[in-house]
């Protein structure tokens, strides 16, 4: 399991082994989203998460 | 490249934010010996001159975000990309009124709709389909802004609200008929000519909306000859693909399409389904670039056989 440092509250936030690029995470602290931008050997980098828009569904 | 590998064939997904629905329907393709290519419409740039080479013949367009999904099919699309679905279908079902128009045009039973065009008009929209009635915006999901009316006092301050957002969309008064319903409503998934999946959708406690992205839950629901014969027209009358129909229930019994969904979310259908969805979306992605696709069986006949 890798580990990814919150942009908002700095809390570490756990990645399961099993996550793919383009899934959303949630900051157990403060909420805030990420997508995960690339996975690399162990290496995550996320980015902020869109948030809904009005014509979001499906 | 060497001839194994040319065989494969390679299934793109396009999205913009991975589902449970879209991670499962990648691993099914995979199990099924197709290669997968996650296709991030959020970084896409694409030339109207050049096709994308890098893009497989065949992409299952599964974008949260309807505009997006939309135009980028309809590029893809133009370049000879077999999309599932099409740009056609995704439009139409991205817009109620279109959608209404064309089930109406068809006979398929729906609820009564009148549409406005103005706040001027929209109050006299609402007064001649009477209260209560559903007001609902042409654009949107996941019960967004699906209101029901039911005084002159309500449908004024909606009317105002919708004014005030200033989004021209907005201006456009979607109105139907209430339908006295038990608290659930139908989802049928159809995969191109079969349904693969009919569960009822139930409201959570103390709301109105069935919405599974809102907490309703789901049960199986039995495929009779009634419920099928309607969702299969709807389907057609669409354009086939891969479908989320909805399906009101009257309480003298009749059938009302009242939403056919392109981007089909289906993790609650799931729950109350024994068969793979994805895996049924799956096998028809690998036989979508094939002329005519291949007939899968459709729940009636999987329950006839267990």
């Amino acid at each position: 399991m890798v580990e990814a440092e919150c942009l908002e509250c700095e809390a570490k936030m756990k990645i399961n082994d099993d996550v793919v690029v383009g899934e959303i995470i949630s900051c157990p602290d403060c909420g805030a989203d990420y997508e995960i931008a690339s996975l690399n050997n162990g290496t995550v980098t996320i980015k902020v998460a869109e948030s809904v828009k009005e014509d979001w569904g499906e | 490249m060497n001839s194994e590998v040319s065989e494969k064939k390679t299934i793109g997904i396009l999205y913009d934010r991975i589902r449970w629905e879209e991670k499962e329907i990648s691993r099914r393709l995979e199990e099924r010996g197709a290669s997968v290519q996650m296709i991030d419409g959020k970084l896409q740039v694409l030339s109207l001159d050049t096709p994308e080479e890098a893009v497989p013949a065949v992409v299952l367009e599964r974008c949260v975000s309807f505009y997006r999904g939309l135009n980028i099919a309809s590029v893809l699309e133009a370049q000879g990309v077999r999309m599932v679905n099409s740009a056609k279908v995704l439009d139409i079902c991205g817009n109620k009124l279109a959608t209404s128009l064309l089930l109406s045009r068809h006979n398929v039973p729906s609820p009564k709709t009148v549409v406005a065009f103005s706040a001027e008009s929209a109050l006299q929209a609402i007064e001649s389909m009477g209260y209560p009635c559903v007001m609902k915006p042409i654009v949107g999901s996941w019960g967004r802004q699906v209101v029901p009316v039911r005084d002159r006092e309500t449908a004024e301050a909606l009317i105002e609200l919708r004014e005030q957002q200033g989004d021209s969309i907005q201006s456009i008064f979607y109105v139907q008929e209430m339908i006295n319903r038990p608290p659930r409503d139908i989802r049928c998934i159809t995969v191109g000519e079969n349904i693969v999946a009919s569960v009822y959708r139930y409201a959570p406690a103390d709301t109105w909306k069935t919405n599974v992205a809102l907490g309703g839950h789901t049960e199986a629901c039995p495929l009779t000859r009634e419920l099928e014969d309607t969702v299969l027209k709807a389907s057609r009358t669409i354009g086939l693909g891969v479908l989320g129909v909805d399906v009101m229930e009257k309480q003298d019994g009749q059938l009302l399409v009242h939403e056919v969904n392109g981007t089909v979310e289906f993790k609650g259908a799931q729950a109350a389904t024994t068969n793979s969805i994805a895996d049924k979306i799956a096998q028809y992605a690998i036989s979508a670039d094939k002329e005519g696709l291949a007939a899968e069986p459709s729940v009636r006949e999987i329950e006839a056989e267990a």
